[in-house]
């Protein structure tokens, strides 16, 4: 059994027990475990059930490669899925539930899996679910989705309780990985005067290598990692940063480290994640190195767990995952676990050495006692939900066993893999090393910065070496380059001396034994997340999957949420076996950031709730909302749809101010609607190649409606410009279109005429604009007192500056909706005072506000187009019968060459009309209208589509506007438009101004 | 992520602060320009694998508009200059070709 | 005339740092060639203050001037004198190819006070806001989550941010979550 050791544990504190539940049943930790040390210490070995086959699975590492031990931890609005019980840190109230099974944990139906999979092979689905063609919708693809997913989802009504948050940060230099050679790279980074970060995952310094023990400059490791910290500590141009994750490593020197700030004390003020958004100018990944499994059958079996892990689990938790152990190794580090172990007084019955020869660590344990057979392998290991038996065999062989012994734990080692991930992310090269079997950085080809130089430097492990010594002194090396990198000047310090016992050379085992006959292959594990074996891996190679990358996708290897931190090296080495290749010619897969998986919430950061994005207000926002407002986004910006009383629907609302604004008085707020001034000697010249009509010959004190074009043609924006003096005019754009006007006329004066005198500003916010429409319109403004606003002094299409009442203003004498209408400005900060003086002076003369629904009817009703309805940026001026609005005496203006290519001056361009429904209905948005004949799909030929539809209050009738094919030609014609409900609506080709077509009611 | 150098306001700016502006160095055609120059002009565009020309704008900071010449590949930045130019400077080249020797873009090498 | 409101009417926060609206503040945009005596001698007249550099603040209280780009000036005064200020700008720049617009009520502005105001705004802007980096007399213009904003130190530990009107309201959101208590990031 599994078991907490009288003592040793130097992470954990004895005398802080810790309560938790794991399924529902109460367990005991101390303070320093993580979870997957607490429940071994519980005994309880088994920890979930593999993805596709159901199979009883334990912890089999102890850190972030960890691949079986998710958990689902927390509960309701924390609740979170698929979280390594080896990197969560115990608290008292802990609550995880295993995963992957039903009913559950002990006894789970889906097992029955396990039985058929010598049915569900690398690409069971691909072959299985092809044919018959109508049984996916029906029968397989319910089938697969309720036997997918990794985990549940939270509960769909609980909103995550938490928050989250991002922060910039910069460095010259961030090391990323705070084990010892983390540590030293620091500080030898930092000697040089820069600026340092430092980053490690876990909550605790110095990595493995206490563990691991070894002397550096003479004292032990956890001193060296105790000195080193606290010097680190000390100086100002340093920063540490505990729980802190190098999750992707990305162009230009930004990484993203993600900080988990209260996993470990769920509920404390604060975020709970926050994810750094660093730049660097140099990258040091010091992110160690990770242990391999062996591929033998059975190597799955709760209880079989990485040599490393398991001493990690006896030096650090005081934990042992058995009393009975076998090791089973291809290298002297294994020989520590074994020693480790029999030192905490457990039984190591054997170690299996795949080698014929170790070195003085073999020595050390046979001091001991421990019997080491060489050349031996593990035939299989026995055992459903934990390990029972292990049969011997020899490595040379194809799996006849020796002997068997009785034994609850196997430790393997099939040698270490440098962590590349963070060197990879960002295009680093990878070598191959014969020597170890791994893939570890090129020095040669580091990822490439701004300036084209390598901006990653791989220190420790991670870049190779595995021996204390070695490790430290490459980290030396490595923080110095950085410094160097990063334009400062190392200090000429010597690498501390690192100390440890000399190991024999490792020998490359891809499988055990190495002509394992095909039953032991089939339940030799490469990816425990995924469940893809040696076989899986060897049939994709028969069926001619050459490519690494294709392999990994037809047998899913390595495509779990550990990325196959475990598995991608085996399954490679399997791959070039099958495929009679070398190692380096298969090639790795990419190595994709995050290294492990991050929460949504970090990434989302701040932005969620009322945050979520910038919701853009006028200065009459708060009065609409408490005034029945039904909002409508435009861009960012919210605008009432309609004001819907209380029994209203609103529809009904709409109606109702349609009506209204038509027969009494409508205030509009027009706030949103861009306004540029455009100023300068060169101004006029400017804007008539801006707009297609000509601006530099409007009057001062007059308003000219415009179309702007871009250069290839087609309709950006429209608005009424108003020329305010000499060389000034302001332009209005349509609401979502102000910050792209601005850009668009600024792109043009900075990249294209920049000798042109012309200065352009967005004065949009300055102003609160309220339209005031209706018959009533002047007697309300009239009321209020000030400025004249007669038809005289204030005709149609102009402008005056004056007060209404006690308002500064600009008055525009501007209509969109076909009434006798005034646009305000006045200043925002009295936007609002504005509006509740018209409200109250309005009441008389039956005031109602109305929203852009009415808005838009009111200017259907008078066939006005509006951008993004009539247009959808391939529309140009012509299709919309606005001739009138291009300059003819204008050389050039921006979309006039455009205009006169082939396919524009096509007369078979669809064209704008009204449409006015035979029965009064009204045509659903987006219908197309349909011809004769059916087009090479057999589909109906297309003539046209609606572009603006509506019910109007006024008519009482559907009217809408569209673009047909040689619609203005067929005038009376009536047309069809099939709808998705079924129906098909007919309409009659009209003129698009269907109320008040002389335009008598706007100029009174 | 970019970080490219503002050359007006002289800011090392990331990518979030940017808006790219497509090809730098377009010769605008207008009114009188035969239908191959004008299609040239609005649609025809570079797509090296290497040595390019870009404008961007300082959109999230003082607006104004820039060129970069970078590296499509290696995301390598040869430099960055102003937008009231219509050929990339010599200093702009030279950088370049101490890069990447023979390096060719439409008519500049 | 009626009373002035500024955007969200002086309304705060107290968290790791203290968020308050500013209330109302005159802010010219004029636009022209810094270089010009003309211009130069607007902005001394204006403000007293000399003509800023590139990416420089001077700014004293509610009167100053900021650096906005090579052509471009926020010119600060009080808010019951911008009209005067506009018009003898206007008067002085004639013959002068300039342009100077109020834009008092096109912005808000706040104030981010405290010793973690820093930290604050370093959650929200992709800007090196360590004090070596970042000091008195600066100005940056970057963005703020997803709107843009421009900030400046009014002292140590005292930022002030201007942002567009319409998005008063979530910038103030915004502070106020990367204010939230326990939210200090420990670095500057």
């Amino acid at each position: 059994m599994s078991t907490r050791l009288a003592n040793q544990g130097r992470l954990i504190d004895r005398s802080k027990q810790v309560t938790f539940t794991f399924n529902g049943t109460t367990m005991r930790g101390y303070e320093g475990d993580t979870l997957a040390s607490a429940l071994l210490a519980n005994d309880q070995m088994m920890m979930g059930r593999s993805f596709k086959y159901h199979r009883p699975r334990g912890v089999v590492a102890s850190g972030a490669e960890e691949p079986n031990a998710l958990v689902g931890l927390g509960q309701g609005s924390r609740f979170e899925p698929n979280q390594r019980a080896t990197t969560t840190e115990l608290f008292d109230g802990l609550s995880a539930i295993s995963q992957n099974h039903w009913p559950n944990l002990e006894f789970d139906i889906g097992a029955i899996n396990t039985h058929l999979a010598r049915f569900l092979p690398a690409g069971f689905y691909y072959k299985m679910f092809i044919h018959p063609k109508p049984f996916w919708k029906h029968i397989y693809e319910p089938f697969i989705r309720q036997s997918a997913g990794l985990g549940k989802a939270p509960d769909k009504d609980s909103r995550d309780a938490d928050t989250y948050e991002h922060f910039y940060a910069f460095a010259d230099i961030l090391v990323i990985g705070g084990g010892v050679a983390g540590l030293q790279a620091a500080k030898a980074a930092a000697q040089s005067g820069a600026k340092v970060m430092l980053i490690e995952q876990t909550a605790h310094w110095g990595g493995r290598a206490p563990v691991d023990g070894g002397t550096i400059d003479g004292a032990p490791v956890d001193k060296f990692v105790e000195q080193t910290v606290s010097e680190l500590e000390a100086m100002d141009n340093v920063t540490l940063r505990l729980r802190c994750m190098g999750a992707g490593v990305y162009d230009h020197g930004y990484v993203l480290g993600y900080e988990r700030i209260s996993d470990h004390k769920p509920g404390t003020q604060g975020p709970r994640h926050r994810l750094w958004r660093i730049r660097a100018k140099q990258v040091v990944t010091a992110t160690g190195a990770i242990e391999r499994p062996l591929s033998f059958a059975g190597n799955d079996v709760p209880g079989v767990m990485l040599a490393s892990a398991m001493r990690d689990y006896v030096v650090n938790w005081g934990v042992t995952p058995g009393e009975r152990v076998i090791v089973a190794t291809n290298n002297d580090d294994a020989y520590r676990t074994a020693i480790t172990l029999k030192k905490a007084g457990v039984d190591i019955l054997r170690i299996l050495d795949a080698r014929n020869a170790a070195g003085m660590l073999a020595d050390e344990a046979r001091a001991l006692g421990i019997r080491v057979d060489p050349g031996r392998a593990i035939a299989k290991v026995k055992g459903g939900k934990r390990v029972k038996k292990v049969a011997i065999c020899n490595q040379d062989g194809i799996g006849g066993a020796r002997e068997e012994l009785e034994c609850d734990a196997v430790a393997m080692s099939g040698g270490w893999s440098p962590v590349v991930h963070m060197w990879s992310h960002c295009g680093g090269k990878l070598i191959w090393d014969e020597d170890h079997a791994y893939f570890r950085p090129d020095p040669d080809r580091p990822p490439l910065g701004a300036n084209g130089e390598g901006f990653v430097v791989a220190a420790g492990s991670a870049n190779g070496p595995l021996s204390l010594g070695d490790v430290v002194a490459d980290a030396h090396a490595a923080g110095k380059a950085a410094a160097k990198g990063a334009g400062f000047k190392p200090k000429n310090t010597k690498a501390p001396q690192g100390e440890t016992t000399d190991e024999a050379s490792m020998e490359a085992v891809w499988l055990m034994p190495a002509n394992a006959e095909v039953q032991l292959r089939m339940k030799s594990w490469l990816d425990f997340q995924n469940d893809v074996k040696v076989s899986d891996v060897q049939l994709a190679a028969r069926e001619g999957y050459e490519s690494v990358e294709h392999t990994k996708r037809y047998t899913t290897l390595g495509m779990a949420t550990d990325q196959g931190k475990l598995s991608n090296i085996n399954g490679l080495a399997i791959l070039a076996d099958a495929l009679d290749a070398e190692i380096p010619k298969v090639g790795t897969t990419t190595f994709r950031p995050p290294y492990t998986p991050i929460s949504m919430g970090a990434i989302g950061g701040e932005a969620r709730g009322e945050v979520f994005q910038p919701i853009r207000q006028t200065p009459m926002h708060n009065w609409h909302d408490k005034s029945g407002a039904d909002w409508e986004p435009v861009g960012q910006w919210r605008r009432t749809y309609a004001y819907v009383r209380p029994g209203e629907s609103v529809h009904d609302a709409v109606n109702r101010e349609v009506k209204n604004t038509r027969e009494n008085l409508g205030l509009l707020d027009a706030s949103t609607l861009g306004k540029l001034i455009v100023k300068g000697p060169d101004a006029g010249k400017f804007l008539d190649m801006m707009y297609t009509n000509m601006m530099s010959t409007l009057k001062v004190g007059k308003c000219r409606y415009g179309l702007m074009c871009s250069d290839n043609g087609f309709l950006i924006d429209d608005g009424v410009v108003a020329r305010i003096d000499e060389d000034t005019w302001l332009c209005h754009t349509t609401t979502g279109g102000a910050e792209r006007i601005h850009g668009h006329m600024e792109e043009w004066l900075q990249t294209e005429w920049w000798d042109w005198k012309v200065y352009v500003a967005n004065v949009t916010e300055q102003y609160a604009q309220v339209a005031v429409v209706g018959p009533n319109a002047r007697k309300v403004l009239e009321k209020l007192g000030g400025m004249d606003v007669s038809k005289d002094t204030l005709p149609f299409m102009e402008w005056r500056d004056g007060k209404i009442g006690d308002f500064d203003c600009r008055a525009y004498r501007i209509s969109f909706s076909g009434e006798l209408s005034y646009e305000i400005a006045v200043p925002a900060s009295q936007g609002q005072a504005f509006w509740d003086t018209l409200m109250e002076a309005g009441k008389e003369f039956g005031v109602m506000p109305y929203g852009t629904e009415c808005l838009h009817i009111l200017r259907a009703e008078k066939g006005f187009i509006m951008i993004g309805d009539e247009t959808d940026g391939t529309v140009i001026p012509q299709d919309l019968g606005l001739h009138w609005a291009l300059s003819k005496k204008k050389e050039d203006f921006l979309g006039k060459r455009a205009q006169e290519r082939s396919h524009m001056t096509d007369p078979d361009r669809w064209k704008l009309v009204g449409l006015e429904t035979v029965d009064g209905s009204v045509i659903p948005d987006g219908a197309y209208a349909v011809g004769e004949g059916v087009n090479a799909n057999g589909q109906r030929n297309m003539i046209g589509r609606v572009t603006s539809t509506y019910y109007s209050a006024n008519l009482d009738k559907g009217i809408a506007m569209g673009l047909i094919k040689h619609g203005p030609d067929r005038m009376g014609e009536v047309i069809e438009f099939p709808g998705t409900d079924g129906k098909s609506y007919k309409a009659k080709i009209v003129d698009p101004i269907f109320y008040d077509k002389d335009g008598e009611k706007q100029n009174v | 992520m970019l970080i490219l150098h503002c050359p007006y306001c002289g800011v090392d700016a990331e990518e979030t602060e940017l808006a790219a502006g497509g090809e730098a160095h377009l010769k605008r055609f207008g009114p009188g320009s035969d239908d191959d120059q004008f299609h040239d002009y609005l649609f025809m565009r570079e797509n090296p694998k290497g040595v390019h020309f870009e404008r961007w704008r300082h959109a999230n900071g003082c607006g104004k508009w820039f060129h970069a010449a970078r590296c499509t590949t290696t995301l390598e930045v040869f430099g960055t200059y102003s937008a009231q130019t219509t050929e990339p400077p010599k200093d702009i080249r030279d950088a370049i070709s101490a890069k990447r020797p023979g390096w060719k873009w439409r008519e500049y090498s | 005339m009626s009373e002035p409101i500024s955007a969200l009417n002086h309304a705060s926060y107290d968290g790791i740092a203290r968020i308050e609206e500013c209330g109302l503040q005159g802010m010219i945009t004029l636009r022209g060639d810094l270089s010009d005596k003309v211009v130069i001698k607007v902005v001394k007249d204006a403000t007293g203050q000399k003509m800023p550099g590139q990416r420089q603040a001077h700014v004293d209280g509610e009167i100053g001037v900021c650096w906005m780009s090579p052509d471009e000036l926020l010119v600060l005064v009080p808010y019951a004198e911008v009209e005067a200020k506009l018009a003898a700008m206007a008067n002085a720049l004639s013959g002068v190819h300039a342009l100077a617009v109020n834009v008092s009520d096109a912005r808000a502005v706040f104030r981010i006070s405290g010793a973690s105001a820093r930290e604050v705004l370093g959650k929200l802007a992709p800007v090196d806001l360590s004090p070596a980096a970042f000091g008195l007399g600066q100005i940056r213009r970057s963005r703020l989550a997803q709107v843009a904003g421009a900030f400046w130190l009014d002292t140590d530990d005292s930022f002030r941010v201007v942002c567009f009107r319409s998005a008063a309201d979530y910038v103030f959101k915004l502070l106020k979550v990367a204010a939230q208590p326990g939210s200090e990031v420990g670095v500057y």
